[in-house]
């Protein structure tokens, strides 16, 4: 049985100091004791919500945040790679999209995260109201996810979901960003279904979501 | 005993000398609100300079606070290093899709030439003709984008950290660019009459980068620029956390930090109190929806927390109030600054807050 607490504690250093070979080198340890599934669960899922509990707590900053998810999610995508039979098995499609920013941070590290932690999503990228409704509708979206920098875009998820909820749509909306942390109420307002303060926080948050909507989560 | 009113300039100077003026500074920074005293369009208003002059003529006279802040919008510098800028009828204008799309597009970027770009010399009409009307009783406040931090707006965020990280020889050669523009930036508006600059440098803030690499970049950085402008330059971290670097960023001579609303004003305050003056931290996205009597405590609070002994400017936490936020909120904020913050400010002693 590996030593998954030495593991971890070696895996966050190398990815705090953004060091793509170290944490490989961890990753290739853990894998030659355990399966790839439970690496990701029992290290990579767990050291991305520590670090993104260090974020909102102010001792770790959005730099390390999106370079480490980078990192996790290149590793990732190699030991479970896109298609591999237990990533993002049975779970709902999910997407992720900007609305009318450019600001695609927030965006890419909650992606990154995700799949880091072994769920698949399909990326939006920069979207606008009417685009992203329809979009969602032709997908078939069951989970979207919203990132905005703007409190101006933020108040357009408001929109949006009234839109995808007049036309039958039941998708659960997650929201994130900015206007979202400094204003704990403002999620509610917008009618979302879900908010998280940090990007990491987005995999315990989809798993909740998924779970109101009948799907058992990867933990 | 109250002390005689003093103009808005030397309120301010007396709180940078760390000294207790008549009462607490009040930095509306009002960009976009302008535009509705017009009953214009925001594209509009920012069209022409002296739409910008009669805006923030009206709105100094309608809330009585102490500066006149001549930032147009953030992607103004963008519009003039040739990016695009997307206007909202509700929100600021924003930057459109980057223009650097490679690191190899730095090695073949120059810095524009402000007496070229129209956008440029609109905000330097703007201050001019501002200071000819408001002399010294009121400081106009100018805006940079920092070096360190311009780079999110030329080429994504994203792209941006990357660059920080892996590429080093480029990331040095865009600092260098943005600092010559920045510094030659900076001068041109303290020469068209602006009292101050204000350096918006939210990726210095902790919360972007750690401690250690803004201590090799942004702090450094900030240093050189500043070191380069000719007159007084306030930081402002627009939302961003900065009490675990407040010291350093106390080194690299600036004056004023704008803080956020995340950090508590007294921890902040026992840290800057001498060395720099806290602006800040009423919070921005909150107060679209503040009733009357959140906004006075919302006041009360930030007064009792960083205004004995001066050193303090109260102001939104972001260096930008939403357009969402309603003239009613912003009536009460200025009406609650005067009632709780006249010096000296006794009540606070038994005040516990709200």
């Amino acid at each position: 049985m590996s030593d998954f607490v030495r593991i971890r504690e070696e895996f966050e250093q190398a990815l705090l100091l953004v060091n793509r070979v170290s944490a490989l080198n961890v990753m290739r340890k853990a894998i030659g004791t355990s399966p790839a599934i439970e690496v990701v669960e029992q290290v990579v899922v767990p050291v991305m919500e520590k670090i993104g509990a260090g974020w909102e707590r102010g001792s770790i900053a959005l730099s390390q945040i999106y370079m480490s998810g980078r990192i996790c999610e290149e590793l990732v995508d190699g030991i479970l790679p896109p298609g591999s039979p237990v990533r993002g098995k049975d779970q709902p499609k999910m997407a992720i999209a900007v609305l009318e920013d450019y600001h695609m941070l927030g965006k890419r590290i909650v992606y990154s995260s995700l799949r880091a932690g072994g769920f698949e999503l399909q990326n939006f990228g920069r979207t606008e109201v009417d685009d992203l409704v329809g979009r969602v509708k032709r997908e078939g979206i069951e989970v979207l996810l919203i990132s905005t920098l703007m409190l101006r875009s933020a108040l357009l998820v408001k929109q949006v979901k009234a839109k995808l909820v007049e036309s039958g749509s039941d998708v659960k909306v997650v929201v994130g960003g900015a206007p979202f942390r400094l204003d704990d109420q403002l999620w509610k307002d917008v009618g979302a279904d879900g908010t998280g303060r940090t990007a990491s926080e987005a995999l315990t948050i989809v798993s909740e979501v998924i779970g109101g909507i009948g799907w058992p989560s990867l933990k | 005993m109250a002390q005689p009113e003093m103009t808005s300039l030397e309120r301010v100077l007396t709180t940078l000398r760390h000294r207790e003026p008549d009462r607490a500074p009040l930095f509306l920074l009002l960009t976009m609100h302008g535009a509705k005293e017009l009953g214009i369009s925001i594209k509009d208003y920012f069209s022409k300079a002296e739409n910008v002059v009669e805006g923030q003529l009206r709105l100094r006279a309608r809330y009585g606070h102490d500066c006149i802040y001549t930032f147009f919008y953030a992607p103004v510098e963008i519009e003039a290093w040739g990016g695009e800028v997307l206007f909202f009828d509700d929100g600021p204008p924003n930057s459109g899709a980057p223009f650097i799309r490679s690191p190899e597009d730095i090695g073949r970027l120059e810095p524009p030439d402000i007496k070229a770009a129209p956008c440029l010399l609109k905000v330097l009409r703007a201050i001019e003709m501002l200071k000819g009307k408001v002399g010294d009783e009121v400081p106009i406040i100018g805006v940079v984008m920092s070096p360190f931090s311009l780079p999110v707006m030329q080429m994504g965020f994203a792209g941006y950290i990357e660059l920080m990280h892996e590429q080093p020889e480029f990331f040095s050669r865009l600092m260098r660019l943005n600092e010559e523009f920045c510094v030659e930036w900076a001068n041109a508006q303290l020469e068209a009459g602006a009292t101050a600059i204000c350096y918006f440098d939210p990726v210095s803030s902790t919360t972007i980068v750690p401690r250690e690499m803004y201590l090799k970049t942004g702090f450094v950085i900030a240093k050189r620029t500043l070191a380069r402008i000719k007159g007084p330059t306030a930081t402002h971290l627009a939302s961003g956390r900065c009490l675990p670097v407040l010291e350093e960023i106390a080194q690299t001579g600036t004056a004023v930090i704008g803080v956020s609303a995340e950090e508590d004003l007294l921890e902040l305050k026992k840290v800057a109190g001498g060395k720099l003056t806290l602006l800040g931290n009423l919070n921005g996205i909150e107060m679209r929806r503040w009733t009357s009597e959140q906004a006075e405590n919302a006041v009360k609070n930030a007064i009792a927390k960083a205004g004995p002994g001066g050193g303090f400017i109260l102001s939104d936490n972001h260096g930008e109030i939403p357009w969402q936020v309603t003239e009613e909120v912003l009536l009460v904020i200025s009406e609650t600054a005067r009632k709780w913050g006249g010096y000296p400010l006794k009540w606070t002693k038994d005040y516990a807050g709200s």
